[in-house]
């Protein structure tokens, strides 16, 4: 004999379609013109601190960029959704999430310009750094909002990883503790089609990376990653399970990555730019520019100065984070141990400058 | 004050330590109700509860990957990878993150987290139950590598390690867990966590070692005392960092240098031992260092475990072919 024993739906939430033109029903808070006009203007300044990171990279004058153009949404979808006292455990690429948690671009330039000092945020003091060995911010997670639910602070830990990231061990044990243990964290996919060269599909054979939450039992749903309403409603759902008490969600966000994984690769050895130019009809600033323009009564001039502020303002910080000295060669052994350990007091002596 | 094995003091550390800090939390695979499989937290979960003593799902990354996050985020975790053998794929997490996150984010998240594992050969476990491969652990900049080799030892080193502010691999050499009973005065008195102890006193030559071959180079330098060559024996007990300072007031005056360590002995902390003499105390050398080590072979499986483990012959060897070097 044989018995079924489980089955599984995954859904996808999405708002707007391409054009901009709603599917259905928008979430309250999509009601809002200050709210989605706030969800607007942090994609347009994400994008802007994106274009001059890249322009500072190609002249020489900062490190390897990992751009996260047309994913703009996920990160500024998944942070507005945030409290203050939560804390983001973001990859390499959610600068947008970043800065919209209050990471400045100075902070952010100086980071990718390397500097240590730009992970000593000044706005979000709890979140994590930036985490470049793919997956292993899960791990963390998990421990953060075990922290968090010993302390009953009800406060969620939100991970941000790739597609890529899911095939780690370090993800898939992660999401296990946090079914396991219910514990207040919210994992979130940005799912942009590609790890440097691999496509999606090469990277699992599930239909859908959300379903990857149900072995774990708890529950995982797909947003659209390029519709901001639909992003942001998907994690404000997960983050309010997570504060009563309910545990964990897994959120794959479906977008796609426009530009090159980092500025040291070059995407056309193994994409067609046939591909990258259907994808930009569906990139989401455009479309939410649409929907604000027919919904919102967003104005050419209000595009006009939004455009030009977050531009002057990416030039400003472009201007501090050149203009800020590098730090003493001997600050690398200042935050080695809390003390430094006799023994590297004669090593740190050699690199001091006097 | 009570005479407790090396692994009830390690115990008794843990327990002081979750009744003193309520920030402390322990976890790992069957630390709770079975109480490790070494014992070394029976009891605990009954006392502090399933909140703070708690099983794990079999996950290594993740156990010290979480105690990375729960430490960023004010806790004290207290973590347990079952066997050394094992915590391979934790160690991923101590380069990228534990032993940096300091570093990186210039002070604004710390970890002060303590990752404790058995380590070390002779007690005829299964394959992968044996090795000693502390030397990758030491070679990690920002991480403190600890191993007791007695229980009064174990009691203060593991608290200091606890209420330390960076992360400490804390290794617990399991062939002597139950090798002797000491007094050990549970007063919640940590030992610093940069000094090695002076074990016995020679003028001969130095013996260096830790963990559990503590036992054969006590044992080795009571025999040679039987021969007329006095021994000094010291147990380094903080590989990362290392007590230099200690080391070359010895070999200053004795002149002779013996290492003794029960890992492989290609780029074994015996390696930087015997770079440091050469570097700052090579004037006081009598005779060329010597390293007593495994060999650089794989770790038998037990039937030739013994052949493998360097015990109190082969020690008085490298002494004695020290002493006649001229
Ligand atoms: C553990 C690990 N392996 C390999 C790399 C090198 N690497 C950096 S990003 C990347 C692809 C990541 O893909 P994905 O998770 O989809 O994130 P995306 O870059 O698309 O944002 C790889 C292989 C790494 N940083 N970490
Ligand atoms: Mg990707």
């Amino acid at each position: 004999m044989r018995k079924h024993m489980a089955s599984f739906e995954i859904d996808c939430t999405a708002y707007l379609n391409a054009d901009g033109a709603p599917l259905g029903d928008l979430p309250d808070f999509a009601g809002d013109t200050e709210t989605v006009v706030a969800l607007y203007r942090a994609m347009v300044r994400t994008r802007a601190f994106d274009t001059k990171a890249i322009a500072l990279q190609r002249t020489g004058r900062l490190g390897t960029y990992a751009s996260c153009l047309g994913q703009e949404a996920i990160g500024v979808g998944a942070a507005s959704a945030m409290e203050p006292g939560d804390v983001l455990l973001p990859s390499f690429r959610e600068h947008a999430a970043q800065l919209r948690r209050g990471v400045t671009p100075v902070e952010s330039l100086l980071y990718w310009g390397g500097d240590e000092r730009g992970s000593d945020f000044a706005g979000p003091r709890n979140d994590f750094p930036v985490c470049i060995p793919v997956a292993s911010q899960f791990p963390h997670a998990a421990g953060v909002a075990l922290a968090m639910s010993l302390n009953r602070e009800k406060a969620v830990a939100v991970a941000i990883g790739g597609d890529g990231s899911t095939s780690k061990g370090e993800f898939y044990e992660a999401l296990n503790l946090v079914g396991l243990w219910t514990l207040p964290a919210v994992f979130v996919i940005n799912n942009n089609q590609w790890a440097i060269s691999v496509r999606r599909r090469e990277q699992s054979a599930a239909k859908t990376l959300a379903q990857k939450a149900i072995a774990a039992g708890m529950p995982g749903e797909q947003a659209d990653g390029n519709d901001v309403i639909a992003v942001r409603d998907a994690v404000s759902r997960a983050l309010a399970r997570a504060r009563e008490g309910a545990g964990g969600t897994l959120i794959e966000c479906l977008s796609y990555r426009l530009g090159d994984h980092t500025t040291a690769d070059d995407a056309r050895r193994y994409r067609e730019d046939e591909e990258v130019k259907a994808h930009w009809k569906e990139e989401p600033i455009a479309r939410l520019r649409a929907w604000l323009v027919a919904e919102h009564g967003w104005s050419k001039t209000d595009e006009e100065s939004l455009l030009r502020g977050a531009a002057d303002e990416m030039d400003a910080a472009a201007e501090a984070y050149l203009a800020t000295e590098p730090e003493q060669a001997a600050s690398m052994f200042d935050h080695l141990y809390e003390t430094l350990p006799g023994d590297l007091t004669t090593q740190r002596a050699e690199v001091s400058d006097g | 004050m009570a005479e407790l094995t090396l692994v009830e003091a390690v115990r008794a550390a843990l327990g002081r330590a979750l009744e003193e800090d309520p920030k402390v939390i322990l976890f790992g695979e069957d630390v709770g109700i079975d109480g490790g499989v070494f014992r070394a937290t029976d009891g605990l979960v009954q006392r502090y509860g399933f909140d703070r003593v708690r099983d794990t799902p079999l996950s290594e990354a993740l156990i010290a990957g979480m105690a990375v996050g729960a430490a960023a985020h004010g806790m004290r975790p207290v973590a347990e990878v079952q066997f050394m053998g094992f915590i391979y794929p934790a160690i991923d997490q101590l380069v990228n993150h534990a032993s940096r996150l300091r570093t990186r984010t210039r002070g604004r998240l710390t970890c002060p987290m303590v990752l404790r594992a058995p380590y070390g050969g002779g007690i005829h476990a299964p394959e992968h139950h044996s090795e000693s491969t502390e030397s990758m652990l030491a070679h990690i900049p920002g991480l403190r590598v600890v191993v007791p080799s007695s229980p009064a030892r174990a009691y203060g080193l593991l608290l200091a390690a606890i209420r330390d502010p960076d992360p400490v691999v804390f290794l617990e050499p399991k062939r002597i867990y139950r090798a002797l009973r000491e007094d050990v005065n549970d007063d919640g008195t940590a030992l610093p966590l940069d000094q090695a102890f002076l074990l016995r006193e020679g003028s001969d030559v130095t013996l260096v070692t830790w963990g559990a071959m503590v036992v054969e180079t006590l044992e080795a330098a009571s025999a040679l005392a039987g021969r007329g060559i006095q021994a000094e024996v010291i147990d380094l007990a903080t590989l990362k960092p290392l007590d230099t300072a200690t080391i070359l007031a010895s070999v200053a005056k004795t002149g002779r240098c013996v290492i003794v360590h029960e890992a492989a002995m290609t780029a074994g902390l015996g390696a930087e031992v015997a770079a440091q003499i050469a570097e700052r105390g090579l004037t006081s050398l009598l005779a060329p260092v010597r390293r007593v080590a495994g060999y650089d072979t794989v770790m038998p499986l037990p039937r030739l475990e013994g052949r493998y483990m360097p015990g109190a012959g082969r020690i008085v060897l490298a002494v004695e072919d020290a002493m006649a070097f001229a």
